[in-house]
């Protein structure tokens, strides 16, 4: 009996001391004595967020049809309906665009998008184009200003979605990025050392 | 475990998600409203009638506009944006939607309505089709809602006809 423990006392001893040796050899010896693996579990970690959330966002993109399925309003054009901070999901599909409908587009040569209604639509009958014109409900003239040269219409290729829902506020962080980038690289440089200091 | 840090992520992140869930139940519960509305929409007078110098035909007209939208409101709804749209076909195009009038009902008690208004843009079409047009006055509306999904119908009215001659 007595013989036993002991022989299992010196296998066990044996095998915590080849673990301590395993561990050694795991410690980079220098970095203030960071361990590799967990090192490396933590940096998986980090890169399974980030490419889940990719995941989420291209998802998004193929079941709304948009290449950005999420806005954010940026100008008062809108109000009061839309005022500046709101977010706004877009959905894009065949069907024909309609007066009255809010729809996001892109002017030709300028890449921010604008956020207004249609007020006028004219679909022709032999190619199916359709001409449309656009102003914000909040502006008093419509937005032939704002076309490209001497554009009077809109086509549907110009056009990148439909807003089909709203959330108020949301996106005025996103502004805030914009207009003040230090807040933006504040915001990574502190999210980056919580990601690298947390114990977890 | 029981740090400020991790105590504040908790917090926030539950903050967060309740007030997304409470979003979407705020967006469903707008489904369950079965809007009765009813509109009137009178011509009073064709004001002019012409073709331009571009060879595009231009009308102005004055209408009165009558409608209860109360039943759109709910307690989600934050307004409703109305307009009135002539539509018509020509040889040349399948639909022409010309929005003549909008507005913007803040709340319930504005959405019971009467305006006597010409028409706020100009209705123009493209080319010179309309003598002795036929066209439908629709009443559109939109609502806006506080959170989420945005609904919108409408009521056609049909019967409206320009004049044979320019004047």
């Amino acid at each position: 009996m007595q013989l036993y423990s002991l022989l299992e006392q010196s296998i066990t001893q044996t095998h915590l001391h080849t673990l301590r040796q395993i561990e050694e050899m795991g410690r980079i010896k220098f970095l203030g004595d960071v361990k590799i693996r967990p090192a490396l579990i933590q940096l998986l970690n980090l890169g399974m967020i980030i490419s889940s959330a990719l995941m989420i966002w291209k998802g998004l993109m193929c079941i709304t049809g948009c290449e950005s399925p999420v806005v954010v309003v940026l100008t008062g054009s809108m109000e009061p309906g839309f005022k500046r901070g709101d977010i706004l999901f877009l959905h894009m599909n065949k069907e024909p665009i309609r007066a009255g409908e809010i729809v996001v587009y892109n002017v030709d040569g300028r890449d921010i998008p604008i956020v207004h209604r249609v007020i006028k639509a004219h679909e022709r009958r032999d190619t199916g184009e359709i001409d449309i014109l656009t102003k914000g409900d909040n502006n008093p003239v419509d937005d032939i200003s704002l076309y490209s040269g001497g554009q009077l219409w809109l086509n549907r290729h110009h056009i990148v979605g439909r807003a089909k829902g709203y959330l108020p506020y949301v996106g005025y962080l996103t502004i805030i990025m914009t207009e003040m980038p230090m807040v933006k690289y504040a915001l990574i440089g502190a999210l980056g050392l919580l990601a690298v200091t947390s114990k977890e | 475990m029981h740090s400020f840090g991790y105590r504040a992520n908790a917090v926030l992140t539950f903050g967060v998600t309740m007030l997304a869930v409470m979003c979407t139940l705020a967006s469903l519960s707008d489904n369950f409203n079965t809007p009765t509305t009813s509109a009137e929409v009178k011509i009073l007078n064709i004001n002019w009638f012409q073709k331009q110098a571009n060879g595009n035909d231009e009308v102005s007209l004055t209408l009165n506009v009558s409608a209860d939208l109360s039943s759109l409101f709910t307690w989600n709804t934050k307004q409703v944006f109305v307009f009135v749209a002539a539509e018509y076909e020509t040889p040349q195009n399948a639909l022409n939607q010309v929005s003549l009038w909008d507005g913007i009902i803040p709340s319930k008690e504005h959405a019971r309505f009467w305006i006597h208004t010409t028409n706020k843009y100009r209705f123009v079409d493209q080319g010179s089709n309309l003598k002795g047009k036929d066209f439908n006055l629709t009443l559109h509306w939109h609502i806006m809602p506080k959170t989420g999904k945005m609904f919108a119908d409408k009521i056609v009215m049909t019967g409206y006809r320009l004049p044979e001659e320019y004047r």
